[in-house]
């Protein structure tokens, strides 16, 4: 696997860590948050419903005390009192002076026209029998209007009491300055955007809306139709309104409040706040520990993976080297045969000759000479083909006396070709009666091979490679030198590392140099390597005698 | 010196051949055998001075054909002509009794030494 691999590798680890660990974080987050959410909505609910019930019991009571205070006034008192212009404005300066809200006081008799008014507007000749509300208090004997305009163009409503007093009928009517209402319905805490009005049966405002219209004009919430408390969640553009509505008991009109709930639940808010931020704090907490946790990992799964390719690669070399020593015997032991052949006839000739007399043969001299040529030669090949079943011979470790200069000189000889195609000299310098050692040629065969290798490929054309074998206080030491281009100080440490490699991607494993510090290693011995960029480098091997 | 009487055992019948006229040439007479088998079944009837015997043959390899020389004639002794891979042949061989161990190709004039030692040998057993 390359380096994108285990990158991938890594985000997929990361990936499913963090998609499991996050479900039950956003689980239990949006649970909370859901709970919480209800839990504070239905406190502000109540708090609404609490508010808006108290707000009705007021209205109500204010209107029963009018209507009670204007039928008292009329059932208290005779027409003949009433109509008395003088009696009736000292009564309303009375009334006025306890209450305010009474705007005027009119005494109308049965034919619609008032008998005695008192108040600020000119009304005394206004006839009232074409319209509604006389119809109805005619009827009724009590009548509260909604708010309107009428001849005083002011927005006001009236209360009007029929009085039956022996055959006379007359009527007490109260005009009610509705401004009361305002300050009736509003004097409530709103907060900041709340609102409190009330609407008629025809779904008109009877007070001002804080914010929305003025009075009279339509109510824009959807209030017909209610005849019980109700909380409206109303979706407003930027912000939500919670609305109740609850009709009066005293007339066909509701009570309306709304109020702005994110005021209310700026508690919540902070708390959603909170839950957030840690929510958001778990996801990053889970993401650094997958992160960190997978990273881990995969270094571990490459690591594992690096180890077993130079496994790999090392098992590759040994069983290559394995086949190649096979078929090198076969080679050699079907050489071998007829070279012994060649040998024994060339050996029959010599012994022919013996019986021959020199003068009279011709070509005697060259017979005899031409059949020690052919016994020279195949001794030649005999050496050979005993080098090609030394290499082959015993791939298992195995302790052996071993004369490394001949091992070395062996090597040199399987890369004496290349190195000649090369134009390379390969310079000889053995230390003369160097002493066996204890070791296994196969291996220490395959050290030198792979160092010869490494110093062609550095010297590449045209260059000298000096080999040295020596001894000294352990044991015995050989080493390579190339004048090849050297190794960067650098990367002098480097190079015994698996998959390092100097050269271009394909043509290197990285693994040579890596191998053979491993074989040395495994043989008791150590491997060094010296170099001068643009001098070559020398690696010398160094092998215990025991 | 007498004659030595040399049993020589190899599946390659020219070498065969050029060793017995060789050998001729030096007072050595040689029988030849192109099998195991067929050298155990000479050594039945025939008393050899020396036995040389190639290691690697079909049928009935020379490791074999020793251990059954030296079972029936221990007073024979066998000259094993070994491959040069062969180390551990060559050591099973000395164990089991040969006389010694050459490897091929083996040079005329060493074998020809090696073969009147192991008579030598032999003669005084």
């Amino acid at each position: 696997m390359d380096a994108k691999g285990y990158g991938v590798l890594r985000w997929k680890f990361i990936g499913v860590i963090f998609f499991f660990s996050l479900i039950p974080v956003l689980a239990l987050g949006s649970f909370i948050h859901a709970q919480f959410s209800h839990t504070y909505e239905e406190k502000v609910t109540s708090n609404l419903r609490i508010m808006i019930e108290n707000k009705r019991a007021a209205v109500d009571m204010f209107l029963q005390e009018r209507i009670a205070q204007v039928r008292n006034l009329a059932y208290t008192h005779t027409l003949s009192e009433m109509g008395d212009q003088a009696f009736l404005s000292s009564l309303f300066g009375t009334i006025r002076h306890g209450s305010a809200s009474f705007i005027d006081l009119g005494v109308i008799g049965s034919n619609g026209r008032h008998v005695a008014y008192a108040g600020p507007y000119e009304l005394g000749g206004a006839n009232y029998s074409d319209e509604d509300w006389f119809h109805q208090v005619m009827l009724k004997g009590v009548y509260v209007s909604d708010v309107f305009m009428g001849f005083r163009n002011y927005p006001h409503f009236i209360i009007a009491v029929l009085r039956r007093e022996g055959d006379t009928n007359w009527i007490l009517r109260a005009t009610i300055d509705s401004e009361v209402f305002h300050s009736l319905v509003q004097s409530v805490q709103l907060g900041r955007r709340g609102d409190a009005f009330l609407v008629n049966g025809e779904g008109l405002l009877q007070t001002p809306s804080r914010f929305g219209r003025p009075t009279l004009e339509r109510c824009t919430l959807p209030v017909q139709g209610i005849n019980e408390l109700t909380i409206m969640h109303l979706p407003g553009g930027e912000r939500q309104e919670l609305a109740g509505v609850v009709p009066l008991r005293t007339l066909d009109w509701k009570l309306v409040i709304s109020e702005d709930p994110s005021e209310e639940m700026s508690p919540l808010l902070t708390v959603q706040s909170i839950a957030l931020s840690l929510v958001l704090g778990g996801v990053v907490v889970i993401f650094v520990g997958a992160f960190l946790t997978t990273r881990a990992i995969v270094a571990k799964v490459e690591r594992a993976d690096r180890e077993k390719a130079a496994a790999d690669m090392n098992l590759m070399q040994s069983s290559k080297l394995a086949a190649l020593g096979k078929m090198a015997a076969g080679i050699a032991h079907e050489v071998n045969n007829p070279l012994t052949l060649i040998r024994e006839a060339a050996g029959w000739i010599t012994d022919l000759l013996t019986d021959e007399e020199p003068e009279s043969m011709k070509h005697f001299e060259e017979i005899e000479e031409a059949a020690r040529d052919i016994d020279r030669h195949v001794e030649r090949a005999k050496t050979v083909t005993h080098r090609m079943l030394g290499f082959a011979r015993r791939m298992e470790p195995v302790q052996e006396n071993v004369d490394v200069g001949a091992l070395v000189e062996g090597t040199i000889s399987f890369l004496a070709n290349e190195a000649m195609h090369r134009n390379i000299i390969i310079q000889r310098e053995y230390a003369p009666d160097l002493p066996l050692i204890n070791t296994d040629a196969t291996q220490v065969q395959q050290v030198v091979l792979n160092l010869l290798e490494n110093a062609i490929d550095a010297v590449n054309r045209d260059g000298n490679i000096t080999v040295r074998t020596g001894a000294d206080q352990q044991g015995v030491f050989f080493s390579v030198q190339d004048n090849g281009p050297g190794i960067e100080p650098g990367l002098l440490s480097k190079i015994f590392d698996p998959f390092f490699s100097t050269k271009k991607v394909g043509e290197g494993t990285g693994l040579g140099l890596s191998i053979t510090y491993g074989i040395v290693e495994r043989l008791g011995g150590r491997i060094l390597a010296e170099s001068e960029p643009g001098q070559g480098a020398t690696f010398t091997v160094h092998l215990p005698a025991a | 010196m007498k004659n030595l009487h040399m049993l020589l055992v190899d599946d390659e019948t020219e070498f065969l051949s050029l060793v017995t006229r060789r050998m001729a040439r030096r007072g050595v007479e040689v029988t030849s055998a192109e099998s195991g088998e067929q050298a155990l079944e000479l050594l039945e009837n025939e008393e050899f001075d020396v036995v040389v015997l190639d290691v690697r043959m079909p049928g009935m390899d020379g490791i074999e054909t020793l251990r059954r020389i030296k079972a029936r004639h221990p007073g024979t002794e066998v000259v094993l002509l070994t491959g040069h891979a062969d180390t551990s042949s060559a050591y099973t061989g000395m164990q089991l009794g040969a006389f010694d161990y050459m490897i091929k190709p083996v040079a005329f004039d060493e074998l020809f030494a090696k073969i009147r030692d192991a008579a030598l040998v032999s003669g005084r057993a």
